[in-house]
Formats: structure tokens, C-alpha cells, sequence
């Protein structure tokens, strides 16, 4: 029972804020909300306990009948129902742990936000949507999740309506993952269409039956699968904003910030990766589809790491080293290595959430500046949120100790021997893995050491909560490695993807490991001037490079003007031409036919005696000359 | 007497008919209007008469007796017409009364 | 006897509504608010009274018929099933949304416009009960003259064109049906030696295909315009537009689904075969229709005019449902049908009050309204989140069903409709965010209890039949 209600209570707390609304004082609004998220945190640690005691680690429960689909191969239910297992329990405690962290942050980071209530009265609809989406035992209902989950993050990147940027901003993130959710759906429809079934569970059975049946799989079989895995594969690349449906994340940050750290960071861009692993037993038949999942994280992570180097924006910074950290996840599932991808995705979610939440105390902090060209000696002026930015940059460079080791470190000794990836993908996990610790450093660098190119004084909110959640986060990003994540119930094939007669070289682990600190050393010289910046004549001297070649890596490698090229303007220029409705030109072309009948016979109606007499005449002499003749 | 055959009669007739005809179209005034439909009344009476004395009959003057009276009837009508427009119109022109254009 | 009752009724008291606007002012609205609370109390009192001794409706259960014109054979005959008494349903419901959307906004004529709108209601269900087919062309018509007149005398700036073109295309369209009922009623006479205008007797007629398929083509444009259908669409956006905002929501909530019924009734039942034989084209002007409609929804700057080339997009997804002949596509178009009737007559009603308080349908007047009016915020959002099939609202189980019966039979068409989940994406996204976002340009005041109740009523039934849509699925409808 305790599984049925669990989003219910934030959804209790949504209706409350959204009813009263700018009624509510700050204490009552953050109190409804907070304290709906503790009992989330609440039933769902109860409910980890419930897991592990019973008997086959899944727990199972039927809220109401929603509705039935006719297939030739009889009929399926579909339920408003939960399912709880090994790997949803892995997403609430991250959904509800961080996510509670971050409740807690907000309620004072936005306090002074007229419309606060509002603000958190959408956080709240985007638990009870992400819960959904982890919870839900068939994938229409994980769809209403996912379709929820977008909704809110259009309202929450769109929450500061005035400014036309951030508006324009959650209409392409909506759009965009909006694409891929069409995938998603198409995915659904022809899975239905084969297999008759989509309930996650009965799709799981139905496909091992058939794969483990005598006869195999038939050639319309293993077309079908192929075809899904592709589909479902084009909604987890639009919601975990992977190539080619990346765009969006970036101009999402115009969101605040706790959003940029709940749903841009730790949980609803990990979505797609909970898709993927959550339908692995599909994907595992399609090896071309986890091989082309391998290298779309891949590139991903490359790209973004590339981009990354080159924001002025310490948010873009974090956003396209979300997307880059979410390229490992994709590779880990490419590569079947399921548990090391969601392990990642837990790690990713402590310590992501944490450097977003540093990086909105900073930027409030510095009033609002968020380039970091005019920030710098920040580790002497903001010392706490300084400490636990290293803490945060420690766990993504996957310093050895830290959470972000133990995952990364997982993923990568994997991909070597895995069918599906192999030396090339490894080789491209090592370069991301230095262009993180480059782009990290340079990120450090230049926030938080130097001198302080900036004159305002700093202003460090001291609130014993605010602080407190962003303590625990450092805590979970530091030992959250140690965490023991058990899945081989739910990944029981997981051994079998990779084949131990390939042999690794030695040197593999000694090379991953230490790549890191080959960034931090090359860093450490190339970025000499941010380090250091002396003052020189002027003190404010230091400005980003405006390089072509910057400008372009700066603005995302120019994806987004190849799709406005591509689709953006081709769209939006048929829709002007065709404003007026060709169509309805087409037949409105009948009345003036017909009107064009009227004005000419108007004007033999002139009301001249003399002409109707003329033209009487002139056909009495027609007639007779055609009788004549 | 030489008899005047009555092709030539109907060529007169059709003749004086024409005339009256493009008097009325063409003139604008409208008691020339009327003038040339007599001429037109009188250019069928014409033939009438023509093919009376050509088939010997009685009909042929009898129409145009008819048609006298109905040309002295039309003119007095006409003309009455004529000098109401006059009062109102100040003026004889036909194209002035064009109020059922269409 | 009832439906008599109630159809009778509906005039009488538009009749009575008239004469009494003139005698006490501001009486029509009340008087016709308590009519049809009291027919729709008739109706419903009916409904399930008789619902035992006409085994839940299910199949077509003839009520009334008397002969009417003896010489032709004409009958008066009304019948109801499960289908007819939910559209019945939603015309009742979306009759006190008129009314109420129409409480401030008409000052001229009012008994006047009171007659008007009870007369098209009482010519709608008309329409849904007749089974004498001429007597459903007498409807047809009768449904048609006072929608004309209330466009034409209360409707915007442009009113009497779109009056005349909504008038011609309805008329026209009507006329080939006219001539395809004299058809079939004629070779009812050839076969059988009787001339019979009686739907159930129709249904037991042997056309052969080569003659049926012409039949089918006449009763099917009729339909077409009225659903309508790309290329018969254009007379929507401009009567939409124009109309008061009553008769939007009474175009869209329920006039366009005369059509969807006709279709069901008279082309997909009464010629079977012809209808799968024609289903290729129709189905591919359905997924033009979807695709055509969303985008030309996106182009559009007029509030109005974009919700109705919505509207084509979404009856698009009916009509390629329709023509799927497959248990859960039908199922998908029924729930299409009724939660396209909710949710346009939301936005159509929505688009009344934003003009009531500002004056104006263009978006680009429009922006940052969220800042004075949070409420209607609020449901403007829900509402055009519902136009996109948000899933937990009626239209996504209306559209999901319609996809996953389309891509059983025809996988192309279906994966091609579903493109048009994006486009509506975008336009749904542009009629929201230039209306309610952005830089706010005038101060507005919030929904008043009125405008609540009836955007609260909406909102709650596309809740409840998203979220728990066994409340329409456990009915059959004639299920083919």
C-alpha cells in the first residue's frame, strides 16, 4: 500500500500550492512542500526495506483498471499499477534522496521569488511525474511519466515567463524532446503490434520465450525488435538529451537553478538511460542497435566534452558536462554493461546536483553573474561553497576515492571486451575522461582562483538548511561509491555480454585511472592564466577567447543552426507562404468564377433604353441570319 | 397602271423600318425617339398596304387603319410622358432614365 | 415519445425565451438554463429508466415511428443506441457551456439569439435519433439555418461572409447527400418493390459494389465537409473565426461530429464494402488532414483560427480511425469525439474570454497574461496540453487508441500520423506561450465564477475520462 501512495503525497502538496497559490506566506508553502517530500523520502526507505525482505525483490500493486487494448493474441490489461524491483528502486531513492536535497535548497535559494509557491508547486508535479515514469509496470503509464515530466520541465525552464529567452528556451526543449517522445511512442505502437503486450514485465518474458524457444526468433521477429530498440532508443536520446537531440539542455539552463540541478542533472535526463536499461532484455537482441547506443554516447560525450572547454557560462558548463557524463551512461548500456550505466547514474545524480547547487549559492552570491569571466578568487571569498565545488569537480574528474571513480571506473574496464563496444569506444571513454578533468580544471580555475575580477561584495547565504542539504550532497558524492547497488536480479545476462577470451592489455586500468590527472597536469600549465591572473595594467584584463573556432564549440558545434537550417526555416517558411490556406484559395478560385458572371452581367443591366433596344435588334438580326444561312 | 411589284414595296418598307430603327437607338432625345417609331409603325403599315393590294384583300388596310389609331394613341401617351419628363428632368435625354440598372 | 418530448421541448421553450426577453430583460439566459436543465434531466431520466428493457442499448432500438409523408413513404422514426445517446450526452453538456459562455457577451437580440442556439441544439439531436434517413436530411437542415443565423447576426467582423460560405458548403455538400439518399431509397424500390426512406431497412439492402461505392461517395463529402476533411476544410477556420463564441464551441464541440456520426452511420454501416474499399483515400486525406491542419494551426495568429485548423488536425485522427475497421481505432475515434468536443469548446470558450476582456483574437496582442490571471493561466495550459495529447487527458487515449488500431492494418499511415504529434507540440506550445508568456502587455482580470465553473466542468471530465477512461470504454457503440 505504502507503494501506491507514494506520489501522492507530493501531488497532495501540488494541488494544495496550486490552489492557494500567492496565498500561501513562504513558512506554509515551503512546510507543505518540504515536508511532502520528506515523506517521500520516508516511504521510500521503508519501502528499499520492504524490497530486500521480500521474497523475489519485487514489489507489486494495482492502483485502478485503466484500460484494455485488443490484439489478435488476446487482451492486454493496461493498469494504472506500480512495479518495484532492483533498478525503479535505484531511481526513487535517487528521485526522492536528491530530490529532497534539492526541495530543500530551493525552498530558501527562491524565497524571495514572488511566485514561490508556484515555483514549488512545480517541483512537487515533477516528482509525482518522475516517480511515475520509474514506477509504472507498463510503458503507457511510463509515457504519462515521461510526457510529465517534459511538461514540467517546460514550465520550470519557462518559469520566468518575462524574458522572451527563457520562453523561446522551453518551447525547444518541449519540441525537441517532444520529437523524440513521437519515437518513443511509434516504438510503442509497433511493440504492441508484434508482441500483443505492454506490460514491461510481459514484454520481458514474451521476448526471452521466443528468443529461448527451439525455433529462435523469426527474420519478421528480429526485424520487429530491431526496429523498437531503434524507436525507444529515439525517446531516450530526446529526453537524455543525446546526439542528435541534444540542443535543447544547454538553453534549458535558463531555468533556476535548483531546476537545472533536479531535473536537468540528476533525474529526468537520466530518464532515458532508466528506459534503456529498463527494456535491456530488448536491446540485448538487437546487438546493431546497443552497438549504435555505444557510439551516440560516445560521440556525445566527446562533443559535449569539446563544448564544454569553451562556455563562458559556469551553467552551460555543467550542462554540457551533464550531457557529456550522460554519453558514459549510453556507453555503459552500449556496451551491456547495465549496472556500471545506472551506478554511473546514480553517482552522476549526487555529484551533479551537488555542483549545480554550489553553483547557484556562487551565482548568489556574485548577484546573479553567471560568467566566469567575471568571477575569480572565489575559494578565499566563499570558502564553503568553494570546498564543496572541489568536492563536486573531485567526483566528476572520477578522482580516485570518489563516488564518480567507482562508476566511471566500472564503465570503462567493461568496454574493452564488451561485443558491442570494444578498444576504439574504450579509447573514446579515455579521451573523454581527459577532456573532463581539461574542462574541469578550467572551470576551477578560472571561478575560484586568480583574483577576483569583480567588485560587488559577495554575499553568502548562510541558512543552516540550505547548507546542511548541500553537506549532505558532498557526503553521498564522496562515499556514494561505497554504496553496495546489487542488480544481477534484474540484469541476470548482464555476465554474459562480455567475452573473456578477449585479453586486456595490462596497462588498461593503470592508463584510465590515470588520465585524470594527465588533464589536471596538462591544466595545470595551459590554463597558467586563470590560475594565476596577475594583474596586468588593468585588473579586469581576462576575456574569453572569441575565436572562430571557439565561438563555434561555444555555441554547441553548430547543431543549432544546422537544424534551423535543416527544419526550423524550411517549416517556418512553408507555414508563412501558406498562410492564407492554398486549399481554401483553390475553391474560394469557384466564387470568383461566379462573381466574375456577376459584374459582366451587371454590366449589360445598365438601365439604357437604348442599349436593350440595340442589343434587341442586334439579336432579332442574329436569329434571322442564322435561320437564313 | 403598272403594278408595282412587291419586292420593291418591302424593300421600301424595310428600308423606312431600318431608318426608324437606328433613329431610335441612336437619337437621345426622346421626342426624335418617337418620331422615328412612327416612322417605324408607318414602314410596316406600308407593307401591309403593299401585300393587300398584292393578294386583294380588305386585311391589309384594315391592319393599317389599326395601326393608325395605335400610333396616334402611342403619341399621345408619349407625348404626355415626354412633358412630364421634360418637367422633371428639365430635359429630353433618354439616358437619363437608367434607374433599373442592374 | 421522449425524444419527441425533448426535441419539441427545446423549441417551445426557445419560442417562449424569445417573446420573455422582451417582456423582462436578461430573463432569455436564465429561462433557457432551466429548460435544459429540465429536458436534460427528461433525457437522462429516460436513458436509464429504459436502459434494462432496451438491453443497455446496445444494439439500435427504434422508439417512434409513425408515417409522415404517406405518398413517398417517409416516416418519422427515432431511434437511440449507445452511440447517439453519448453524443446526446455531450450536446446537452456543451449546451450549458453556450449558454453560459454566452451569459455577458450577447447585447443585441438576445431572446432573439436564445431561439437560435435552443433550435440548433433541438436540430442536433434530431440528427443523432432520426433513422428515417429523410427525416435526418430534415434535420441536417434544421440544424444548419440557425448556426447560419447566429454566426451572421452575432458573430464578429467579418460574420456574414463566413455565415455565407459555412451556408454554401454545408448546402452543397447536403445536396449530393440528398441525391444519394433519393438513390439508395430508389433502388430500395427496384429491390423490393417498396420505396422506403427507413434506416434499418437500408441496412438489410444488397447493393452491388459498382452502384454502392457512388452512394457511398455522396453521403461520404457531406460528412467530409462537416468533419471536415482536407480539401474541404476552408469554411471552418472562417466560421470559427466569425462565430460568437457559443457557436464556436458548438461548431467544434458538436456540429463536426454530425459528421463523425454520419460517417459511422451512413457510409462505414450502411455500405460496408464500399467504405473498405475506399478506406486507402480516406485514410490518406485523414493524414493529410492531421498533418495539414497542425501546420496550418502553426501559422496562424489569430487565436481562434489556430484552435480551429486544429480542430481539422484532430477530426483527421477520426476519420483515419474510422477507416482503420478495427476494434480499438474505432474505440480511439469515439473517445477522440468526445474529448475533441470538450477540449476545442475549452479553448474555443477560453478565446471567448480573453476577447471579452481585451478585444481582441490576435496572438500578437496577447503575452505575459499569466502575470494578471494565474487561474486562467492555469486551465489555458491544462487545455492546450490536452489539444497535444498530454497523457492522463481524454485526447491522449483518444489518440493512442486511434494510432495503435490504425498501425494493426495500415502501419504507414499510422507512424505518419503520429508526426503530427509534434506539429501539434508546436502549435500547441505557440498558442500558449504568445498568450500567457512572455513580456506581459495587459493587466487582465482573473476567471470570475462563472468562467471557473465552466472551465473547471472541462477540465474535470478530460481528467476523469484520461485517467479513467473505462467510464466510455466499458459501452461498446455498435462496435463493428
Amino acid at each position: 500500500m505504502l507503494l501506491a501512495s507514494l506520489p501522492f503525497y507530493q501531488l497532495l502538496s501540488f494541488l494544495l500550492l496550486i490552489t492557494f497559490g500567492k496565498k500561501l506566506s513562504w513558512q506554509l508553502a515551503a512546510i507543505i512542500s518540504v515536508s511532502s517530500m520528506a515523506l517521500t523520502v520516508l516511504a521510500s526507505t521503508i519501502l528499499l526495506f520492504e524490497l530486500s525482505a521480500s521474497e523475489n525483490q519485487i514489489l507489486n500493486v494495482n492502483l485502478w483498471h485503466w484500460f484494455d487494448l485488443n490484439h489478435a493474441l488476446g487482451k492486454s490489461q493496461i493498469n494504472l499499477s506500480f512495479y518495484l524491483d532492483g533498478l525503479s528502486a535505484v531511481m526513487i531513492s535517487v528521485v526522492s534522496g536528491v530530490g529532497f536535497l534539492i526541495h530543500l535548497f530551493a525552498a530558501i535559494y527562491m524565497k524571495s521569488d514572488e511566485n514561490f509557491a508556484r515555483f514549488m508547486a512545480y517541483m512537487n508535479l515533477f516528482i509525482v511525474a518522475m516517480l511515475i515514469l520509474v514506477l509504472a509496470d507498463n510503458l503507457v503509464l511510463l509515457y504519462l511519466g515521461w510526457e510529465g515530466v517534459g511538461l514540467c520541465s517546460f514550465l520550470l525552464i519557462g518559469f520566468w515567463y518575462h524574458e522572451k529567452n527563457n520562453v523561446l528556451a522551453a518551447r525547444k526543449a518541449f519540441i525537441v524532446t517532444r520529437i523524440g517522445d513521437t519515437s518513443m511512442a511509434i516504438g510503442l505502437l509497433l511493440l504492441f503490434n508484434s508482441f500483443g503486450e505492454l506490460n514491461i514485465a510481459a514484454v520481458t518474458t514474451l521476448v526471452q520465450q521466443s528468443s529461448h524457444s527451439v525455433s529462435g526468433l523469426s527474420v519478421e521477429q528480429t526485424n520487429n525488435i530491431y526496429w523498437i530498440a531503434l524507436l525507444l532508443l529515439g525517446g531516450a536520446v530526446g529526453k537524455s538529451a543525446q546526439l542528435p537531440l541534444q540542443t535543447w539542455l544547454p538553453d534549458a539552463m535558463a531555468g533556476p537553478t535548483p531546476v537545472s540541478a533536479l531535473i536537468h542533472a540528476a533525474t529526468m535526463v537520466t530518464a532515458g538511460v532508466y528506459l534503456i536499461a529498463r527494456m535491456h532484455d530488448i536491446f540485448i537482441l538487437s546487438p546493431e542497435v546497443m552497438n549504435y547506443i555505444a557510439w551516440l554516447g560516445a560521440i556525445t560525450l566527446l562533443l559535449a566534452g569539446i563544448a564544454a572547454l569553451a562556455q563562458t557560462d559556469i551553467k552551460r558548463v555543467l550542462a554540457y558536462s551533464t550531457m557529456s557524463q550522460i554519453g558514459y551512461m549510453m556507453l555503459a548500456l552500449g556496451a551491456g554493461a547495465w549496472s556500471a550505466g545506472v551506478f554511473h547514474l546514480m553517482t552522476h545524480a549526487f555529484f551533479k546536483a551537488l555542483l549545480f547547487l554550489t553553483a547557484g549559492a556562487v551565482i548568489y552570491a556574485l548577484h546573479h553573474q553567471q560568467n566566469l569571466f567575471k568571477m575569480g578568487g572565489l575559494l578565499k571569498k566563499l570558502p564553503f561553497e568553494g570546498s564543496l565545488f572541489v568536492v563536486g569537480l573531485i567526483c566528476l574528474m572520477a578522482l580516485p576515492g570518489s563516488s564518480g571513480f567507482f562508476s566511471k571506473e566500472a564503465i570503462i574496464a567493461q568496454l574493452w571486451s564488451s561485443n558491442t563496444a570494444g578498444p576504439l569506444l574504450w579509447w573514446c571513454a579515455i579521451l573523454g575522461a581527459l577532456l573532463t578533468s581539461i574542462y574541469s580544471c578550467r572551470l576551477f580555475f578560472l571561478a575560484f582562483m586568480g583574483t577576483a575580477r569583480f567588485s560587488d561584495k559577495t554575499h553568502s547565504e548562510k541558512n543552516i538548511l540550505l547548507r546542511s542539504a548541500l553537506i549532505i550532497l558532498a557526503l553521498l558524492s564522496l562515499f556514494g561509491g561505497l554504496i553496495p547497488l546489487d542488480l544481477t536480479l534484474v540484469f541476470p545476462t548482464e555476465l554474459a555480454a562480455s567475452i573473456p577470451e578477449i585479453l586486456e592489455p595490462s596497462w588498461l586500468h593503470t592508463l584510465a585511472i590515470l588520465t585524470p590527472f594527465i588533464g589536471i597536469l596538462f591544466s595545470w600549465f595551459y590554463f597558467k592564466k586563470y590560475r594565476t591572473s596577475r594583474v596586468v595594467g588593468s585588473e579586469y584584463n581576462l576575456s574569453a577567447s572569441e575565436s572562430r573556432l571557439v565561438v563555434f564549440c561555444r555555441q554547441g558545434l553548430g547543431f543549432d543552426s544546422l537544424y534551423s537550417l535543416l527544419f526550423i526555416k524550411p517549416y517556418q517558411w512553408l507555414a508563412e507562404k501558406n498562410k492564407h490556406d492554398v486549399v481554401d484559395q483553390v475553391i474560394m478560385l469557384n466564387a470568383w468564377y461566379i462573381s466574375l458572371w456577376h459584374d459582366a452581367l451587371i454590366m449589360m443591366q445598365n438601365g439604357s433604353l437604348r442599349w436593350y433596344l440595340a442589343a434587341f435588334g442586334l439579336a432579332i438580326m442574329l436569329l434571322l441570319g442564322v435561320s437564313f444561312l | 397602271m403598272t403594278t408595282i411589284p412587291l419586292f420593291h414595296v418591302l424593300i421600301l418598307s424595310s428600308l423606312l423600318f431600318l431608318i426608324g430603327f437606328v433613329g431610335v437607338v441612336a437619337r437621345k432625345n426622346t421626342l426624335f425617339m418617337l418620331m422615328s417609331l412612327e416612322v417605324m409603325l408607318n414602314a410596316v403599315g406600308v407593307a401591309f398596304i403593299g401585300a393587300g393590294s398584292v393578294w386583294q384583300q380588305a386585311d391589309g388596310q384594315v391592319m393599317f387603319v389599326l395601326i393608325l389609331t395605335l400610333a396616334a394613341a402611342e403619341v399621345a401617351v408619349g407625348l404626355a410622358l415626354l412633358i412630364r419628363m421634360q418637367n422633371k428632368y428639365r430635359s429630353l435625354d433618354i439616358d437619363l432614365l437608367n434607374q433599373m440598372k442592374g | 415519445m421522449t425524444l419527441t418530448f425533448i426535441m419539441v421541448g427545446l423549441i417551445i421553450a426557445g419560442l417562449l425565451v424569445w417573446q420573455a426577453e422582451n417582456l423582462w430583460l436578461g430573463s432569455a439566459k436564465w429561462l433557457s438554463l432551466i429548460s435544459l436543465v429540465l429536458l436534460s434531466t427528461v433525457f437522462a431520466v429516460f436513458v436509464l429508466n429504459n436502459s434494462v428493457a432496451n438491453e443497455d442499448f446496445v444494439q439500435l432500438q427504434v422508439l417512434t415511428r409513425v408515417a409522415w409523408i404517406k405518398t413517398f413513404s417517409i416516416e418519422y422514426a427515432l431511434a437511440l443506441d449507445q452511440l447517439s445517446i453519448l453524443l446526446i450526452s455531450l450536446t446537452l453538456l456543451l449546451a450549458f457551456i453556450c449558454v453560459l459562455v454566452s451569459w455577458r457577451e450577447i447585447q443585441h437580440h438576445v431572446g432573439f439569439y436564445y431561439f437560435n442556439l435552443l433550435l440548433s441544439i433541438a436540430g442536433i439531436i434530431g440528427v443523432f435519433v432520426a433513422v428515417d434517413v429523410f427525416l435526418f436530411f430534415f434535420f441536417w437542415e434544421v440544424m444548419l439555418l440557425p448556426m447560419t443565423a447566429i454566426i451572421a447576426i452575432w458573430g464578429h467582423e467579418k460574420r456574414q461572409f463566413a455565415a455565407l460560405k459555412f451556408f454554401i458548403f454545408t448546402q452543397v455538400s447536403s445536396l449530393l447527400m440528398l441525391v444519394a439518399i433519393i438513390a439508395t431509397a430508389y433502388f430500395h424500390l427496384l429491390q423490393t418493390g417498396r420505396l422506403s426512406f427507413y434506416y434499418p431497412d437500408w441496412l438489410l439492402l444488397d447493393i452491388p459494389l459498382e452502384i454502392s461505392q457512388y452512394l457511398m461517395l455522396g453521403f461520404f463529402i457531406a460528412f467530409a465537409v462537416k468533419l471536415p476533411s482536407v480539401p474541404l476544410h476552408s469554411w471552418l477556420p472562417d466560421a470559427h473565426t466569425q462565430a460568437p463564441t457559443a457557436g464556436s464551441v458548438l461548431l467544434a464541440g458538436v456540429l463536426l461530429k454530425t459528421g463523425a456520426y454520419g460517417l459511422i452511420r451512413f457510409v462505414i454501416f450502411l455500405f460496408p464494402q464500399a467504405s473498405v474499399q475506399f478506406a486507402p483515400v480516406a485514410a490518406t486525406l485523414a493524414v493529410i488532414s492531421i498533418l495539414y491542419g497542425a501546420k496550418m494551426a502553426f501559422a496562424q495568429q489569430d487565436f481562434k483560427r489556430l484552435v480551429a485548423y486544429s480542430s481539422i488536425s484532430h477530426m483527421g485522427f477520426v476519420m483515419l480511425a474510422l477507416f482503420a475497421f478495427n476494434t480499438i481505432a474505432y474505440q480511439g475515434a469515439i473517445i477522440t469525439i468526445v474529448a475533441h468536443g470538450l477540449s476545442s469548446a475549452a479553448l474555443f470558450a477560453l478565446a471567448g474570454m480573453i476577447y471579452h476582456r481585451i478585444h481582441s483574437r490576435s496572438l500578437t496582442d496577447m503575452g505575459g497574461f499569466w502575470h494578471s490571471a494565474p487561474r486562467m493561466g492555469g486551465f489555458a495550459l491544462v487545455f492546450a496540453s490536452a489539444a497535444f495529447g498530454l497523457p492522463g487527458l481524454a485526447n491522449f487515449i483518444g489518440e493512442f487508441f486511434s494510432l495503435v488500431g490504425v498501425f494493426q492494418v495500415l502501419p504507414a499511415f499510422a507512424i505518419v500520423a503520429a508526426v503530427g504529434l509534434i506539429g501539434s507540440a508546436i502549435y500547441g506550445m505557440v498558442l500558449f506561450q504568445s498568450s500567457f508568456q512572455g513580456e506581459p502587455k495587459h493587466v487582465i482580470t482573473d476567471l470570475q465564477l462563472r468562467e471557473l465553473l465552466i472551465c473547471s466542468s472541462l477540465l474535470l471530465l478530460l481528467i476523469a475520462i484520461g485517467l479513467y477512461p473505462m467510464l466510455l470504454l466499458k459501452f461498446s457503440f455498435g462496435v463493428m
